[in-house]
């Protein structure tokens, strides 16, 4: 089963983010990036995958030059290739955007399976995953917390509001992987080593045979969120229970 | 300046349409001239008076007993394209849940319009503007559609209350398109409701949500206990959810659910941005942590610094000397 698994390169989420003050566009010089921790997660049901039933996971991703970090981590994973589509023409892309083009390059590789997160942490548009479906003409079985495979068909836990869908899904399929889905692993040294003579292809929207692509979205204000009152805080000397029971009996929930 | 035609995308839960969908109506009103609902559901027609009483004048319904066996998403977004060449709307409306999220994905990238998500608010200035929050809603950024339309917008749960317009029962006009041979390549074999014994998280009064600074996943069982004693429900932080310790429907915050109860008591959780955008919405915000300088206690009204677990611990003793 041949899984491709898109990746994303993100500011540390225990950063702080900053936007240009004249671009509107994430910045990202001085801001330590990573590998998004919700797409380990992906890594590592596609790795399985390929594992079970044969084949290799391509990793693709969108973004600077820098993304190369966040592929060579999955490569030290396990992944087999790296492709990173880095065009000046995609900074500040949309989701749909980013969608045509993962979906491009995707077709490009050929594929079974493809898996993402659900979301990035820094965009969290969370509709990217369901456009690249649409663009290559599959179903897209969203929010797994779970997923098996016979090597044909997927079946898939699949989060909703009251519990879960049993989903099952012919091949080829989207699928996109909730955090918890399974325990990634860590590369290894070997995996590190390995990593480095491993393919990566660097392709631009013109070899990906995309026209214009720019988006049709402007960010138009920027303004501080209002802040909330300061509070009380209290050391707890023996008392801190109390006062809890004291602060929910005054709002009136108990 | 009222956009001519906004519609919201209604999902239907046991026979009635989803609190969300009538809260979009109920803002979709403010914005356009014509309001109307789309749904798809054996049960659409038991769901369009109360989308009728908010402000649908007309709803669009698809009936096929297969919507309810299917993922939404790839039939979805063929009704809508269908029903949006006809009627050209300017703006649709979504709720941010597992469904509409997969149909408004797919529908941006059939019609090639762009599709904006995490909205907050939605306003008309001259062009159709989503407001959203960043940076763990540090920062609010107003993005504003260029002229592609529709305008497809995914729009948080509560973002607006949900009042009813005092309008009569809608038009029904039937979806009479077929759903596609290919979205039956996914099929929904089992719906599996959680056994939820106390009220859901987004509805609850109490949230009573856990991170790290519990230690162990076995903790939560006090949280639970607290839960029950007010009539709570148990949140978690994401650090807990990527742990494994709880599962992703416990999660509150940017990737996860957004709650506004009346009280939020956080334990042991660090106030990461990750969280804070889910729950910073709170009446009132209540903070057990250990670390005098978890950003949490920035939010909290009252804010306790010392042992999670020894804290709720002594609310549960205290709460039950109270009900004897």
């Amino acid at each position: 089963m041949n899984v491709v698994v898109c990746v994303k390169q993100v500011p540390d989420p225990n950063s702080v983010g900053r936007l240009d003050p004249t671009t509107h566009n994430l910045k990202r010089d001085g801001v330590e990036v990573v590998l998004d921790p919700g797409d380990e997660f992906g890594i590592e049901a596609g790795l399985q995958l390929a594992e079970a039933h044969g084949g290799q996971v391509t990793v693709v991703s969108m973004g600077p030059e820098k993304g190369l970090d966040a592929i060579r981590k999955a490569l030290a994973m396990g992944a087999a290739k790296g492709v990173l589509v880095t065009d000046p023409a995609l900074a500040g892309a949309d989701a749909l955007t980013t969608a045509k083009v993962l979906a491009a390059a995707i077709r490009r590789e050929g594929f079974d399976l493809v898996i993402a997160a659900t979301e990035s942490t820094d965009g969290y548009t969370g509709v990217v995953p369901q456009a690249v479906a649409e663009y290559l003409g599959v179903p897209a079985v969203t929010f797994a917390k779970a997923i098996e495979s016979d090597g044909s068909t997927l079946k898939v836990r699949r989060q909703t509001e009251a519990g879960y869908d049993r989903v099952e899904a012919d091949l080829p399929a989207v699928v996109s992987v909730t955090a918890g889905v399974n325990e990634p692993r860590y590369p290894s040294l070997k995996g590190i080593m390995a990593a480095k003579s491993k393919p990566v292809d660097r392709l631009t929207v013109a070899d990906l045979g995309l026209g214009a692509v720019s988006a049709r979205q402007t960010i138009v204000s920027v303004v501080p969120a209002e802040e909330r009152a300061a509070g009380e805080i209290v050391e707890d000397d023996g008392t801190g229970a109390h006062r809890v029971v004291e602060f929910l009996a005054s709002r009136k929930v108990i | 300046m009222a956009l001519n035609r906004v519609w919201v995308f209604a999902e239907v839960l046991d026979g009635q349409p989803i609190t969300a969908a009538l809260e979009l109506l109920t803002k979709a009103r403010s914005l356009g001239d014509t309001v109307e609902a789309v749904c798809l559901s054996p049960e659409a027609g038991s769901a369009a008076a109360a989308l009728g009483a908010h402000g649908a004048t007309t709803v669009y319904a698809g009936t096929d007993a297969a919507y309810a066996d299917l993922l939404l998403g790839g039939p979805g977004a063929d009704a809508l394209a269908a029903l949006a060449g006809q009627h050209s709307p300017d703006l649709i409306l979504f709720p941010t849940t597992y469904s509409s999220r997969d149909i408004a994905g797919r529908l941006a990238a059939k019609l090639d319009v762009p599709v904006i998500s995490n909205g907050l608010d939605v306003g008309v200035d001259g062009g159709i503007t989503v407001g959203s929050s960043i940076f763990g809603a540090s920062q609010m950024v107003g993005t504003r559609f260029e002229d592609a339309r529709p305008a497809i917008a995914l729009i948080r749960p509560k973002s607006f209350a949900a009042e009813p317009s005092g309008g009569g029962a809608p038009t029904i006009v039937p979806i009479e398109l077929p759903i596609a041979d290919q979205h039956r390549a996914a099929r929904v074999v089992e719906r599996v409701v959680d056994k939820a014994t106390g009220p859901k998280l987004e509805e609850a009064p109490v949230v009573i949500s856990g991170g790290r600074g519990l230690g162990d996943p076995k903790n939560f069982a006090l949280l639970e206990e607290l839960a029950s004693l007010v009539g709570g429900a148990v949140g978690a932080s994401r650090a807990v959810v990527d742990a494994g310790w709880v599962p992703y429907a416990m999660q509150v915050g940017q990737t996860g659910k957004t709650v506004k109860p009346t009280v939020y008591i956080a334990v042991g959780i660090s106030g990461a941005m990750q969280h804070t955008v889910g729950m910073k919405g709170a009446k009132n915000i209540v903070a057990i942590n250990k670390d005098a300088e978890a950003p949490i206690f920035k939010l909290a009204d009252l804010g306790i610094v010392g042992d999670g677990l020894k804290v709720v611990g002594q609310v549960i003793e205290e709460l039950k000397a109270r009900q004897g």
